[in-house]
């Protein structure tokens, strides 16, 4: 594995680190530069508004929050649905599984296919097994229209699972021998949910689209009970979407099969939050692919290719780019996602693991953009200090 | 004549509670400003994002001129000395606005309302997420020691938004902090 090396005496120097616990506010800080969880038995206390704002309203078991008709042979309920988006989050090798139940008679609005809304008591479940599972997040949309975030912890002998506090559970888990899991946080959900216009973020029309990418990093095969966009309109489950993304699938416009899957995964990795409708808009970095109307598929290179960072590494030059055509080793863009550095790494949660085939794909991807792939940008991106 | 006095003094003293209580409210932001400036005051946060300079008769004092506008642009860095092995692990800059240790250099943020380089464009959900966070706007890098935003992000939605109303108010400067290093800038570098 590339980076091992260093990977090594970087975890070496947090374990120093770590080590050195007494040393009062300095190291409080540094546990939550380790990642900002707590274990379940050492929690801190909460700010009570703080609790009361999501996950203290889910329920206090998974068994019940809906997702099974019968809890203890783990089978799912007829009502929840079962999908896979066809660009998938990179958590370190998980398994995954992913659910949607919708309350009977309601349907999502997808008349803006790319901020569906979603219908008041609709409730989202995704599992994470590393061999086993570790953890089911879940999100419910409530009375009031806001949503709840909140993750269950699987027992090791997995015959149930529990809410996690509200801080998480650091190191729930390992990923593989040495990298450990961490079950996030409920800021840490709304870091990514909260992100941009949908909270709902693997369920949409481009992750459902039928039109699936065949060479999407870490794709998986859907199930054959799972619903895609076809289905769901077919059973009225979404309705308003614009008719031509019925006949005309979406798909992620790109110039060449590898090109459509690196941006892909950039959409699906780095999108959530890197998203011109959302609160970091003003970094003049939008990695998010559109599918409707407007939406200019050439905004993720537009904001990338030759746009100057304010990030700096080793080996960037003075003027360092988010992505320089034909210059991976140059690109800051791929050097964030090439480490797990805490200060460097891009996603900066939800990750110990460089994703390598990612970063495969991507630098080959950059490699194989020509020089003059600056699309026409008016006006330029450029990154505010905020 | 006391019979006018009194409608005029209950008049007044109305004008005054409402004049006392604007002045507690920031005109932008929710919070109440004093309570922010009497928790910013005590929570120490001039400690670190006002520079400290050598004091006249005495030992060193935050540079009020510069209130709570971070780590001073033309005071370039050199590199951190090594970390030692052992107990010793941290190094401050004299200005007490650059610290050095495991997880790198952090230099203290400018807090001022300047819109370029401080926080002018920060929303109130930004600064609380942060906070609660730890994390740089509430979903980016970690936010770095020694700020204890362990402490901080415990404060109640009212008291964090009084920093953040109190935060509004003071003056703007103008002062770009350079962005946290990395303990090993090289491992930034791809190698493909």
């Amino acid at each position: 594995m590339r980076g091992t090396g260093r990977e090594g005496l970087r975890r070496g120097a947090r374990r120093r680190f770590s080590a050195l616990a007494p040393a009062g506010a300095v190291l409080a800080a540094a546990l939550l530069l380790r990642g900002g969880a707590e274990s379940a038995a050492g929690a801190a206390p909460e700010p009570a508004a703080a609790v009361e704002r999501s996950a203290a309203r889910a329920p206090a078991r998974l068994a019940d929050t809906g997702l099974y008709a019968d809890a203890a042979a783990s089978r799912v309920a007829p009502d929840v649905l079962p999908y896979t988006p066809q660009y998938p989050l990179w958590s370190d090798g998980a398994s995954k599984r992913r659910w949607i139940r919708l309350p009977p008679g309601s349907a999502i609005d997808a008349s803006d296919p790319d901020a569906w809304v979603f219908p008041i008591g609709t409730r989202i479940w995704k599992e994470f097994s590393f061999g086993r599972r570790v953890e089911t997040r879940y999100m419910e949309r409530a009375a009031d229209g806001s949503w709840i975030f909140a993750a269950y912890a699987w027992t090791a002998d997995g015959s149930g699972a529990v809410l996690a506090p509200e801080r998480g559970i650091r190191a729930a888990a390992e990923s593989r021998p040495g990298i450990p899991h961490d079950i996030p946080s409920v800021y840490d959900c709304r870091a990514c949910h909260e992100g941009g216009p949908s909270p709902v973020l693997g369920f949409s029309a481009l992750q459902l689209s039928p039109d699936r990418d065949p060479l999407a990093a870490h794709a998986e095969r859907p199930g054959a009970n799972d619903v895609d966009l076809p289905a769901l309109v077919a059973r009225g489950l979404v309705r308003s979407l614009p008719e031509a993304l019925l006949h005309r699938p979406p798909r992620i416009a790109a110039p060449t099969p590898r090109a459509r899957a690196a941006l892909g995964y950039l959409h699906a990795n780095c999108g959530t939050c890197h998203d011109a409708r959302g609160p970091l808009a003003t970094l003049g970095l939008s990695l998010v692919q559109r599918v409707g109307p407007g939406g200019a598929p050439d905004v993720p290179l537009a904001t990338t290719v030759g746009v100057p960072s304010r990030f700096r590494h080793a080996g960037a030059g003075e003027a360092p780019v988010r992505i320089l055509p034909g210059q991976p080793a140059q690109s800051v863009l791929l050097a964030r996602m090439a480490s797990r550095d805490p200060l460097v790494q891009m996603p900066p949660l939800g990750t110990h693991a460089v994703d390598e085939a990612a970063v495969a794909l991507v630098s080959t991807f950059i490699r194989e953009l020509p020089p003059d792939a600056v699309p026409s940008r008016n006006p330029p991106p450029q990154e505010e200090a905020r | 004549m006391k019979k006018r006095i009194i409608p005029v003094t209950l008049g007044g003293a109305a004008v005054l509670i409402a004049a006392l209580t604007l002045a507690r409210v920031s005109a932008d932001a929710g919070g109440d400003v004093a309570r922010g400036k009497y928790l910013v005051t005590v929570a120490g946060c001039n400690d670190c994002h006002t520079p400290w300079k050598p004091g006249k008769n005495g030992p060193p004092e935050p540079d009020m001129t510069r209130l709570l506008s971070g780590h001073p642009e033309q005071l370039t860095m050199p590199p951190a000395p090594a970390s030692a092995e052992g107990p010793w692990m941290v190094t401050g800059a004299g200005t007490m606005t650059a610290w050095a240790g495991p997880w790198g250099v952090s230099f203290a943020a400018n807090l001022t309302p300047d819109a370029e380089t401080g926080m002018g464009k920060w929303t109130e959900k930004d600064f609380v997420d942060a906070m609660r966070s730890g994390r740089h706007m509430g979903r980016g890098r970690p936010i770095l020691p020694p700020m204890p935003v362990q402490n901080v992000g415990a404060m109640t939605d009212a008291d964090l938004r009084a920093v953040f109303a109190y935060l509004r108010s003071i003056p703007a400067i103008k002062n770009r902090v350079p962005e946290p290093r990395p303990p090993a800038l090289a491992d930034a570098k791809p190698a493909r």
